[in-house]
């Protein structure tokens, strides 16, 4: 059975509150750390090999090492703004165990040698919010935050800072930005945000479930986490699954179970009588895959040998009661509305994959649409400051390879309909 | 993102290029609200840079006026001493910050795919009708809100209710309506995690038939 260390007793009552969690040896993590160097638990985090679990996969170690030394003032920023469609784990983590996130959050500004933090919420995240605002008080209360935590001459102030609802705010540099007081607009790299990043000083952002499996690290060792998963996919790793299961929600799993096992065995699979028609492995960003990939291996490098990716581990299962169009809409439709519209392929290529596929639903397209659809989604990947445009393109691309039958079906039965007299049986 | 130029009551038109742009507001000659300038000014302490203070400056802001309003920009723009158009930018760039007048409560209903999957646009549909031109609501459809564990799910003022059916609507706007809290029953925060071996019951470890389906659980 799996191991849980970020879901430990997730729903044990007053988990929130600072008493029931240093009961459980809350603050422990932090203790042991702060009696090391910040090399040496640096060195625990690198052993970790433990990888972003935001959806670009980074190993947080080599993150952290590419922060310059020395007495310049560095900041830590954790990346609260969850909004990739179908995930949900930070939420979960953030409303039932605050001050895992937060012990995390000081080992690593304590290791990064950062002394000023930030939590970057989303603001539709409000009880959650709340609930981080409560517990951050009780751990300066404690002498966790602030002034000389714990003797240890390290300092770390922590501001939780509320975003207004935008997608693009989860893209680092468009984070910075928005932190800044600014439109959420995507900037230029390199320079990285470990160089010139929050008010052009070097920044470590890491998201919420990274920070949260911190404390497990020094807990355990960085050694022993590493036997946990896969060779290049240390660890658990929290799943949120969504769409056609019976069982939706957060679980948490060893990297490197098979992906059935997730889909059939904890959600349940779709309802009686339907079958899993294409699935995403991690957000509406990530490629479909179909139930012919259900036995490839959860972790970062089966899903990206599948031609997919896991990026924030998030499964929505799409199941065949629904036409492949609908979903293909419904994921363009939410990158254009989120594109910030700095760069010209996404802001436009967003827009006119939108627009050819409602053509297609209208019955004025033809075969020849698909064609130019896919070249329009070529035309996107790498060439824009981020990957808004990308996440549109991989999942739209990869529906267009993989069912081409289904949409050319589609056209043809749309064009009979918008042909056919009105009155006439067509 | 639901304005058209045809209905926009709101500001967010074309500049008028004929107007000299607006400076920074004169605290002589603007009023603030006392409890709002101490809320702005409490947030603008936080950061090495005041400017950062945009976003929570603005919420307070709008939530003293209801919306964005020239008048709401304005007095946060006095107090962090920036121009009205430095706000401007910022409002019309997140989906939370409105730039006309709305109903009181907000209720967004995400309609993106995972909850699309499981009835959401129906719902989206259902809630306008029902709260019609009701001046109390707000309803809008929004992009994934981050609770596909509960689709298809609502934020009423940022207080999460789902699994949503059609019949919960008319009791959803009647619990606003009266001030009440709202769909006790249904509320997120209320529900026990979905992995079951990760209870702190060890019986219910491996019992997959609870799923995640239990309703009130451990935090109610």
């Amino acid at each position: 059975m799996t191991e849980r260390l970020l879901f430990d007793r997730i729903d044990e009552p007053g988990l929130a509150t600072l008493p029931v969690y240093e009961r459980r040896g809350g603050y422990g993590s932090l203790r042991k750390a702060l009696a090391m160097t910040p090399e040496e638990v640096l060195k625990e985090l690198e052993a970790s090999n433990l990888r972003g679990r935001g959806g670009a996969g980074f190993q947080m170690g080599k993150k952290v090492s590419f922060l310059p030394h020395g007495s310049i003032e560095k900041y830590l920023v954790c990346n609260a703004d969850e909004s990739e469609p179908g995930t949900f784990k930070d939420r979960e983590l953030m409303q039932k165990n605050p001050h895992m996130l937060l012990e995390g959050l000081i080992v690593a500004s304590f290791a990064a040698g950062a002394t000023r933090s930030f939590i970057y919420i989303r603001g539709e995240y409000a009880q959650q919010a709340d609930v981080l605002d409560t517990a951050l008080r009780e751990a300066r209360e404690a002498g966790y935050v602030g002034e000389d935590i714990l003797g240890s001459g390290h300092s770390l102030s922590l501001v939780l800072h509320r975003g207004a609802g935008a997608y693009i705010c989860g893209e680092e540099t468009g984070l910075l930005d928005s932190l800044e007081g600014k439109r959420g607009n995507p900037r230029l790299k390199p320079p990285f945000p470990a160089n010139q990043g929050l008010y052009q000083g070097p920044t470590l952002i890491n998201n919420v479930e990274t920070l949260s499996t911190v404390p497990s690290i020094i807990r355990l060792g960085g050694d022993e986490y590493a036997k946990l998963g896969t060779e290049q996919s240390t660890g658990t790793k929290l799943v949120s699954i969504s769409g056609h299961v019976r069982r939706p929600g957060n679980y948490e799993i060893e990297l490197g179970i098979p992906s059935r096992e997730i889909i059939y065995g904890l959600a349940g699979g779709p309802d009686e009588g339907r079958e899993v028609k294409c699935w995403f492995p991690g957000g509406s960003s990530s490629p479909v895959l179909t139930a012919a990939d259900l036995d490839v291996p959860y972790d970062f490098e089966s899903m990206a040998k599948a031609g997919s990716m896991l990026g924030s581990g998030a499964i929505i299962v799409v199941d065949d009661s629904t036409p492949i169009l609908d979903v293909a809409l419904k994921t363009a439709k939410f990158y254009r509305h989120e594109s910030c519209g700095k760069c010209t392929p996404c802001r436009e290529g967003t827009n006119w994959t939108v627009h050819m596929l409602e053509r297609i639903d209208r019955g004025e397209a033809t075969p020849m649409d698909l064609e130019i659809m896919a070249s329009v989604q070529e035309h996107i990947i790498g060439h824009c400051l981020c990957v808004l445009g990308d996440a549109m393109a991989m999942p739209i691309g990869s529906m267009i390879a993989k069912f081409r039958d289904e949409f050319e079906a589609h056209i043809e039965s749309r064009r009979l309909e918008a042909q056919a007299p009105a009155g006439a049986a067509a | 993102m639901s304005s058209s130029p045809a209905t926009s009551r709101g500001w967010d038109k074309p500049a008028d290029l004929e107007k000299d742009p607006a400076t920074i507001p004169d605290p002589a000659t603007t009023p603030v609200p006392e409890g709002l300038r101490k809320e702005i000014e409490a947030h603008m302490a936080l950061y090495p840079d005041t400017r950062s203070a945009a976003l929570p400056a603005l919420a307070a802001a709008q939530r003293v006026h209801g919306w964005c309003s020239p008048e709401a920009i304005e007095q946060a723009a006095c107090v962090m001493g920036v121009t009205p158009a430095e706000l401007d930018a910022v409002v019309t760039f997140y989906d939370m910050l409105e730039t006309e007048p709305v109903g009181t409560t907000s209720v967004y209903v995400c309609t993106n795919i995972s909850c699309s999957l499981r009835g959401a646009d129906a719902l989206y549909a259902a809630m306008r009708e029902a709260a019609g031109e009701d001046a109390a609501f707000n309803v809008r459809a929004f992009e994934c809100l981050g609770a596909c564990d509960i689709a298809p799910m609502a934020s009423v003022d940022g207080v999460y209710v789902g699994p949503l059916e059609i019949e919960d609507v008319p009791r959803l706007l009647e619990d606003v309506r009266a001030g009440r809290e709202v769909l006790p029953d249904k509320q997120l925060v209320r529900r026990a995690c979905a992995d079951t071996g990760a209870r702190t019951d060890a019986s219910a470890a491996g019992d997959a038939s609870l799923g995640g389906d239990v309703g009130m659980g451990a935090g109610a």
